[in-house]
């Protein structure tokens, strides 16, 4: 059943998952619970689109903590929370506790005392939704931590890729920058080869994590024990030939001064997605970027606004793709809660 | 109180003399007087009959430790350390000097000397290399080596400097002493938290990569080819190192080695709770359940970091063929609070003298490893390695001894640590071997079905 349809359904049809009590990351997902959690985020989509407001949460505190900086995610989430009904408090490390040196662990426990239930966790550190998970009686959703994992911007975009390819399965989705330092890529990977895509990684050599291939496939993916497709090419046209999709990553000007790039200028030339960059994919290929973009470094302007560009519609699916997040973890499925 | 002491019935291994046979030791005033088959028992003799399956060896020789004392007494003191050390079996440990002061001075070494006049092992201390491990100017080695220094290090800080690690290495050779590197080229290893390969990628920590350490080795020997010095690298971890190191000696170059149980025995695996590599091997095969760890368990992350299997192969190799002379267990305690933090936060280090005979013995009951090899590598080969007076049961030697049994189960429990610091990763682990007595010059320091003091 395409997406879309599901949109205007009052329940999805998919029989309840698993529980899972925490979203550290999509590595251990299974192809079905991917599918079921992008089903409830269709349908929370048309909650969206007709302004409605669920009680899934109600009376749940969820606490959105920040310690790096972040508009998209957090508003994202502090949306999401409020429109399943729940009490949503931000947090964030500048004019907090953290600043007089306190600890992770002792600012979780004291966000537990005061009744937190659900914490959404951004951070610098790899590893620290990981931490927090072990340290509390609630839920942890993993809103970012390092160069690990960002799993609702990976469901994000499996659903948004889902929704105008149809389907992930078989197609080709490049992810080009630089994945070394990348969350998004890491968790993208996970989620996107579950569902059956091709991955291709590609980037500047100095920006591609070591041993990704070997990595990836020798896990392969829960449920089905198929084994997960993943390249790495830092060939940039052959990595683009024949690809559905091209998730663009943010390139941060501090890798230059690391020693890891020249310049952007010669970065921009090389791998920058410009229009004919672009024309390398199949025709009605799709662009996305899990921003904040530096238009005219890693995507040029014309890529980023222009028709193959789903970038605005990710933002937009975030908040849906994060109700039925939070839903999941809260309630098992949301239908359950709401019946 | 008996002076004279005869041990009766167990398995006596001192690979000093090529001795390994059922047998008595006589000791008389704390030192070793007799060994042999069926000693007659002098008239004075207090007579201590242990089991023929357990093995009586000489106490254990540790050339890497951190002791914390002076500055960090919350992680370690000098006598909790040899409490620790000898629950382990260590009754020689060489401690490192990254202390608050760092050990630079004759006055910090009388300090360190005299705060381990009565604890349960001897410990000899390391000087620093640089003044204040700052890498810039030399220690005042002379006065080091006079005040009773066993070593130069910046354990920890890697001595950057070429020039200034060549003119370490020239100054310390007519000195007799080796200087110890802990060999990393910190500016390739950078930010990094844990071997750089495809755990570090699933992880997403900042690795750093095993040339990191095999540059600052080959460096380090092209210097000792220049100046004839004496050197000795610190906890080898990749199979790179133990090359250049086997090179070296073939060459003939003053050279020696160590290796820490854990890097012969753990992999980057188990930072990501993946428990993969020898220890799992060798418990797997005797039947132990070892359960996946959690990601991210801090109590993983030391330095040089957890390799891969690949490394830890091609350490027991050079162990096995000489090439690296020591185990060594760089015992590295901190607090909970170092450790109860995000992983790349954490400090690096492992406590590890109460677990290392047990956790080796694994190696030997999965028949990869000798007991009289590893035997030697915690007694005579360290002794020989600094020249140090201990590692043999010969007449005339100090009676340090250490008797296990080499089967008995036991379940690690930090909390029953003697050390302050609890971070080992091995924590709810069985294991299998167990000291169950250490004697230090003729007195029983530690006994497994006894009463200690704790520190």
């Amino acid at each position: 059943m395409a997406l879309d349809t599901l949109e205007t359904l009052a329940a999805p049809p998919l029989p309840a998952t698993t529980r899972r009590r925490h979203l550290l990351d999509v590595d251990d997902w299974t192809p079905d619970e991917l599918h079921a959690l992008l089903m409830d985020a269709a349908h929370m989509r048309g909650v969206l689109a007709q302004s409605e407001r669920l009680d899934t949460l109600r009376g749940r505190v969820l606490v959105n903590l920040f310690y790096e900086n972040s508009t998209r995610t957090r508003v994202s989430f502090e949306l999401a929370g409020k429109r399943l009904g729940a009490d949503v408090t931000n947090v964030t490390a500048s004019g907090s506790s953290v600043e007089k040196g306190e600890s992770l662990r002792d600012t979780v426990r004291t966000l537990q005392a005061l009744g937190a239930q659900i914490v959404v966790v951004r951070h610098s550190r790899a590893g620290a939704a990981d931490l927090i998970a072990r340290e509390i009686a609630g839920a942890v959703v993993n809103a970012g931590d390092g160069w690990h994992a960002h799993p609702t911007q990976a469901l994000l975009d499996a659903f948004t890729l889902e929704r105008h390819l149809g389907s992930v399965a078989g197609r080709r989705v490049v992810i080009l920058g630089d994945i070394l330092h990348s969350r998004v890529a890491r968790s993208n990977v996970w989620a996107l080869t579950a569902l059956g895509a091709e991955v291709v990684l590609c980037g500047p050599p100095t920006l591609l994590p070591l041993a990704a291939v070997e990595m990836y496939t020798s896990r392969a993916v829960p449920g089905t024990g198929t084994p997960r497709r993943v390249a790495v090419e830092p060939r940039v046209e052959r990595a683009l030939a024949g690809a559905d999709a091209v998730m663009v990553l943010r390139l941060q000007r501090e890798r230059q001064q690391a020693g890891l790039l020249p310049s952007p200028r010669e970065y921009t030339a090389r791998y920058g997605l410009s229009p004919e960059h672009l024309r390398l994919a199949r025709p009605g290929a799709v662009v996305l970027h899990p921003g904040p973009m530096n238009e005219g470094v890693e995507i040029d302007a014309a890529v980023a606004h222009g028709a193959a560009s789903l970038i605005e519609e990710q933002v937009t699916n975030g908040v849906a793709v994060r109700m039925a997040v939070l839903a999941l973890l809260a309630a098992g499925r949301m239908v359950e809660s709401e019946s | 109180m008996s002076e004279t002491f005869l041990l009766r019935g167990a398995r006596i291994l001192d690979p000093a003399q090529g001795y390994d046979a059922h047998g008595d030791l006589l000791i008389r005033d704390g030192r070793i007087y007799a060994l042999g088959p069926d000693l007659a028992p002098t008239a004075d003799a207090a007579v201590v009959t242990l089991p023929a399956s357990w093995v009586l060896t000489p106490g254990f020789v540790d050339l890497h430790a951190h002791l914390r004392e002076p500055g960090f007494e919350a992680k370690e003191t000098i006598q909790s350390g040899a409490a620790a050390a000898a629950r382990g079996g260590f009754t020689t440990i060489c401690c490192m000097p990254n202390t608050q002061p760092v050990t630079d001075s004759a006055a910090t070494i009388a300090y360190v000397r005299d705060r381990a006049k009565d604890a349960p092992a001897r410990v000899r201390p390391i000087a620093a290399i640089s003044k204040g491990e700052a890498g810039k100017e030399l220690a005042e080695m002379a006065e080091l080596a006079e005040a009773g220094a066993v070593a130069f290090s910046d354990d920890g800080r890697p001595v950057s400097s070429s020039r200034l690690m060549r003119s370490a290495l020239a100054y310390a050779a007519p000195l007799g002493l080796p200087i110890v590197e802990h060999c990393q080229d910190e500016d390739l290893v950078g930010a990094g938290v844990m071997h750089e390969g495809a755990i570090a990628t699933l992880l997403g920590l900042p690795g750093w990569p095993a040339a990191g350490e095999d540059v600052m080795l080959a460096r380090d020997l092209a210097l000792v080819r220049l100046t004839g010095a004496k050197y000795h690298a610190a906890h080898l971890s990749t199979a790179g190192a133990v090359a250049l190191v086997r090179q070296a000696k073939r060459e003939g170059l003053p050279v020696s080695a160590e290796v820490t149980p854990h890097h012969l025995l753990l992999t980057d695996a188990w930072v990501a709770g993946e428990r993969s590599g020898p220890l799992a091997d060798a418990l797997a095969a005797l039947g132990i359940a070892v359960p996946p760890g959690a990601r991210y368990d801090t109590a993983t992350k030391v330095n040089p970091p957890l390799r891969t299997t690949d490394d830890c192969a091609a350490l027991l190799e050079g162990l096995r063929d000489g090439t690296i002379d020591a185990i060594a267990t760089d015992h590295a305690p901190h607090t909970t609070v170092d450790k109860a933090c995000e992983y790349a936060d954490a400090a690096f280090g492992i406590s590890g003298f109460e677990t290392a005979l047990a956790s080796l013995l694994a190696l030997v009951h999965a028949g990869r490893l000798e007991l009289p090899t590893l035997v030697a590598a915690l007694t005579v080969r360290p002794a020989r390695a600094w020249n140090l007076d201990a590692g043999t049961l010969a007449p005339g030697a100090a009676a340090d001894l250490t008797i296990f049994d080499p089967d008995e189960p036991w379940t690690v429990e930090p909390g029953r640590f003697a050390s302050r610091g609890k971070n080992t990763p091995l924590a709810g682990l069985t294991l299998r071997g167990r000291v169950r007595q250490t004697w230090l010059g003729g007195r029983r320091v530690y006994d497994v079905g006894g009463e200690y003091p704790s520190f």
